[in-house]
């Protein structure tokens, strides 16, 4: 399984702070996204909006970064504190 | 409560909901430290007008875990960048309201220049790496905040 989590505005968006998915076939950030519309088709024009961030297992990717069972996988826009 | 806090000798990170004090913190930083001559510090707090609105409040949401491997690691460049004494980070989570304090750095070195340099270095950064998001609540409603465009070609000029 991969956990998926969803931080602030797109959390609220989606109305869904995580969930997790079956891994198989899911080897990068970028299939797990196209799994996660292909599982909600309402979610698709938030989760392709460019400016979306992407981390695995804490650590901040693009796109082709691979993940693998057990992961974390984690969307959010654009950070904002200080 | 206190979220998160690792502590060594010479840095320390806490992301917390409750508020820090000003003169315990550079207290800290100065305790027994009789090799750095500099001392500097940052606070960041809410203010009333932002973008045209009336500003009654934040709340702040963070990806607990990678906030702090974040700031850690801010801290241990900035570390490498100048010769540094001690080094303190608070950032603040939940509900804060009008001119609550958000944020703290505190910096020691031998001399001012280096303690000057990563302040600003380490506040500059954490504003754009770091998983923290801010909801602003104003009178005329509740927004969550775009990121600036400013805040990331200030983090650029250390490039």
């Amino acid at each position: 399984m991969i956990k998926v989590i969803f931080f602030a505005a797109l959390r609220e968006q989606l109305n869904c702070s995580e969930l997790e998915l079956n891994s198989e076939n899911l080897s990068s950030v970028a299939k797990v996204k196209q799994a996660l519309i292909e599982a909600n088709p309402q979610w698709q024009p938030i989760l392709k909006n460019v400016s979306l961030l992407s981390a695995v297992n804490h650590d901040m990717v693009g796109g082709e970064s691979p993940v693998k069972s057990g992961d974390e996988v984690a969307f959010f826009p654009p950070v904002t504190g200080g | 409560m206190t979220t998160s806090i690792k502590t060594n000798d010479s840095q320390r990170v806490s992301i917390q909901k409750h508020d820090f004090n000003l003169g315990d913190e550079v207290a800290l930083l100065e305790a027994d430290n009789h090799e750095d001559g500099a001392v500097v510090t940052f606070s960041g707090r809410v203010r009333n007008k932002n973008l045209g609105l009336n500003v009654k409040g934040l709340y702040l949401e963070h990806y607990p875990g990678m906030t702090e491997k974040l700031l850690e690691k801010i801290v241990d460049d900035a570390k490498n960048r100048w010769q540094l004494g001690r080094i303190t980070v608070i950032h603040r989570i939940g509900q804060l309201y009008l001119g609550e304090q958000i944020v703290f750095v505190g910096v020691t070195s031998k001399h001012r220049q280096d303690a000057f340099a990563a302040a600003e270095f380490i506040m500059d950064f954490l504003k754009v790496k770091a998983p923290f998001w801010k909801k602003e609540l104003t009178e005329e409603g509740e927004n969550w905040l775009d990121a600036k465009a400013v805040d990331e070609n200030k983090a650029q000029q250390w490039n």
